[in-house]
């Protein structure tokens, strides 16, 4: 659980802007009569890289599926870049647009190759012409490592592979915040490094990100700030030194020794 | 250490050698397939046997049989004549007397040409929906065969067909008209309305006052002189081809969170699965014309493929909600992720892996499509199996049974194992796995 990030973080770049990326006021969800998200409030900057943590089934990944809606919050506010999340379809695209997301199972679409993973929402959403899509494509797929494979299909490509594709895929759209859920979590200890450089590598470029990992040593040497959630609440957020160092709740302190105690 | 002389890597690969005979060539594949083990072998030798008797008797019937005569009683006379007294072989005569009956049933043999283009029209139109090869320019023909091959089939004037295309024109400038005026909503429920009402009330007025000054126009021929394997393909085609958009639409429905939709799909697919075909066609035959205005001339071919299509659309829309219910929920949430929106999400990303999942399921549907045309005999429809019925009827060839019935199955087994194959060319073609 405590994988070691072997890459140097260059934390100079780390830049927080005061632009506010996403700010969430007193939301509320319930799946049926099961409260799963309990008064959240979370205001995040642009350039922010937080980590999520907490026990499973805490509602870590309802609250980010939140962000992009597709959960659905009954109460309170979420305005993301300016836009507030509501019933309004438009607004949802809108947000959608501007928000990566990077799930545990990568999700790729199977019957399309991997260069048409990564132009299609950009051709049929952003109305790009084809060869810039392309374009871009190649380029975020030099980013992650793996222009070779632009012409296999998922099916073919590792699980490290395959993440990356996704993430390149998220990227393509240019995103202005990534979410990320779980995104080691199916993978293989060899192939988690490659993921995570290219996550820090994100970092460095000042992308927003708000990443649900169980990956302490990346919360440790990226994040600015660590969320610790349980029971569908917010327990404690810290900056990472503090937050291993001297954490506050004691549920937070019996999380952390199970998780970093082996 | 460092001086020792010995290698201890070998310098020179052995040679491959040959593996021993038993394992290849034909000795090898008989030894393999056939007789692997005792049990096996027997049951080899069983199998050969039944079919060995099988064919010794069937192969000689077949052809020996007689391909010249005028009725059964001299073709008989014939293979008496031939092989000797109580002999038995096969009257193929009768397919041959009977051949274009059976192909075009009472369409006059004058206009033979137009079923017959009619059928090239509609290979070229499905060459480009089945083959990625095939020029694209070739959609225009498919997009364009709907009107021409009807009305090379029943004739009349050609203002016909362009007034039923027209419709699709009107409609999509309402469409553009109201999406601009008002919502895309409204555009899309005032769009197929307009083309309903052009069809139905406009355009015979336009079709006769265009067909008054400029008339052109083709021998008209009856609906009831259709019939052979022509009807059987014409029965088929329409009913594949609407039936396969109209069970993607009714799976969606049902599928849908607003739940009228939902109903009237779930609705609709159950009660048409819940009744015979052989019902709906009695339907189509008696009792639509007591629902209809009085005076109206509903065509018994049209009625009886809206019957059809409506049928094989229920079954279709459950083997697509099959493969539907197969993909993952991630697929919907990666697009939904980039942003993509109902619509996109479904052309691009479900509808093509679900569809795929789907083929076996969808051409078996297909081929039970195609076969249970033969039910329409029963309102007296003249397709093949009617024909037959005709034919025995005939003083000359009464009696006859295996050589009609063995032709028919054989022309029905050559369409229905070509879908078959092509379907697992398709399936081979799609796959992007490991
Ligand atoms: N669609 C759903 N319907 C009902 N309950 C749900 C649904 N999805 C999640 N839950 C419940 O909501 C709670 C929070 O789930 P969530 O997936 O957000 O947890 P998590 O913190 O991401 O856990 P994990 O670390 O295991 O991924 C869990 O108790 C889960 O059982
Ligand atoms: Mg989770």
């Amino acid at each position: 659980m405590n994988e070691v990030v072997e890459r140097e973080v260059d934390r100079s770049k780390l830049q927080v802007s005061d632009e506010v990326a996403i700010e969430i006021t007193g939301m509320n969800k319930w799946y049926g009569s099961f409260h799963v998200l309990k008064d959240i409030n979370l205001t995040v900057n642009q350039g922010e890289r937080i980590v999520i943590a907490g026990p499973s089934g805490s509602g870590k990944s309802t609250l980010i599926r939140c962000l992009n809606a597709l959960e659905e919050h009954q109460q309170g506010r979420i305005v993301v870049d300016g836009t507030e999340l509501s019933n309004d379809l438009k607004n949802i695209d809108k947000i959608r647009r501007e928000v990566g997301m990077v799930f545990q199972h990568f999700n790729l679409f199977p019957h399309l190759t991997i260069l048409e993973n990564l132009t299609l929402a950009p051709i049929w959403v952003r109305k790009t012409p084809k060869g810039e899509a392309e374009e871009t494509a190649m380029h975020f797929l030099e980013k992650v490592k793996i222009p070779e494979q632009a012409d296999k299909y998922p099916g073919q490509l590792s699980g490290g592979q395959q993440q990356r594709v996704a993430i390149a895929r998220s990227l393509c759209m240019r995103p202005r915040i990534m979410l990320f859920d779980e995104p080691t979590s199916a993978l293989d200890p060899e192939m988690i490094k490659e993921v995570l450089d290219t996550m820090i590598e994100l970092a460095e470029e000042g992308m927003t990100m708000l990443v649900v990992t169980h990956e302490m040593g990346f919360a440790r040497q990226v994040a600015n700030r660590v969320i610790f959630m349980d029971e569908g609440q917010i327990v404690e957020q810290n900056e990472p030194e503090e937050f291993f160092n001297n954490p506050q709740s004691p549920r937070t302190k019996l999380f952390l020794s199970q998780i970093l105690g082996h | 250490m460092a001086n020792t002389e010995i290698s201890f890597v070998r310098t020179e690969m052995l040679q491959e050698q040959a593996p021993p005979a038993l394992n290849v060539g034909l000795v090898g594949w008989v030894r393999g397939n056939l007789f692997p083990d005792v049990l096996s072998g027997i049951l080899t030798v069983v199998a050969l046997y039944l079919i060995y008797s099988l064919l010794s008797g069937l192969l000689p019937w077949v052809f020996g049989g007689v391909w010249n005569a005028g009725s059964l009683s001299e073709c008989r006379e014939i293979i008496a004549a031939a092989h000797g007294e109580g002999a038995e072989a096969a009257c193929w005569a009768v397919i041959h007397e009977r051949f274009w009956q059976l192909m075009y049933g009472f369409y006059p043999d004058h206009l033979y040409w137009r079923p017959n283009l009619a059928l090239v029209l509609l290979f070229a139109a499905i060459a480009p929906v089945l083959f990625e090869g095939a020029p694209r320019k070739m959609f225009w023909i498919t997009a364009a065969s709907p009107f021409i091959i009807p009305w090379l089939l029943w004739g009349g004037t050609v203002w016909v067909p362009i007034m039923a295309a027209m419709g699709f024109v009107i409609g999509y400038f309402v469409y553009k008209l109201v999406a601009q005026v008002s919502s895309n909503l409204l555009g899309l429920i005032a769009g197929p309305l307009a083309l309903v009402i052009w069809w139905l009330f406009l355009s015979s007025y336009a079709s006769s006052g265009l067909a008054s000054v400029i008339p052109l126009e083709l021998e008209p021929v009856a609906s009831r002189k259709f019939g052979g394997f022509m009807l059987a393909i014409l029965l088929g085609v329409t009913g594949i081809s609407m039936s396969f958009p109209i069970g993607i639409v009714l799976a969606l429905g049902r599928q849908s969170n607003l739940v009228i939709i939902k109903a009237l799909c779930v609705g609709f697919i159950e009660f048409i699965r819940g009744v015979p075909l052989i019902t709906l066609l009695f339907v189509a035959q008696v009792m639509l014309s007591y629902f209809l205005p009085a005076g109206t001339d509903f065509d018994i071919i049209l009625r009886v493929m809206i019957m059809i299509t409506l049928f094989a659309s229920a079954y279709m829309a459950e083997v697509i909600r099959g493969g539907l219910a197969a993909l993952p929920t991630g697929q919907y949430e990666g697009a939904d992720s980039l942003g993509l929106d109902y619509w996109q999400a479904q052309r691009l990303i479900i509808m093509p892996q679900a569809l795929k999942i789907s083929i076996p399921g969808i051409v078996s549907t297909f081929i039970g499509l195609f076969k249970d045309t033969t039910l329409v005999s029963i309102i007296s429809l003249s397709d093949p199996i009617g024909w037959v019925k005709f034919i025995q009827a005939n003083a000359e060839w009464n009696g006859i049974v295996w050589e009609l019935y063995g032709f028919v199955a054989f022309v029905f087994f050559l369409f229905c194992f070509g879908m078959s194959r092509y379907s697992m060319y398709l399936e081979r073609k799609l796959k992007t796995g490991h």
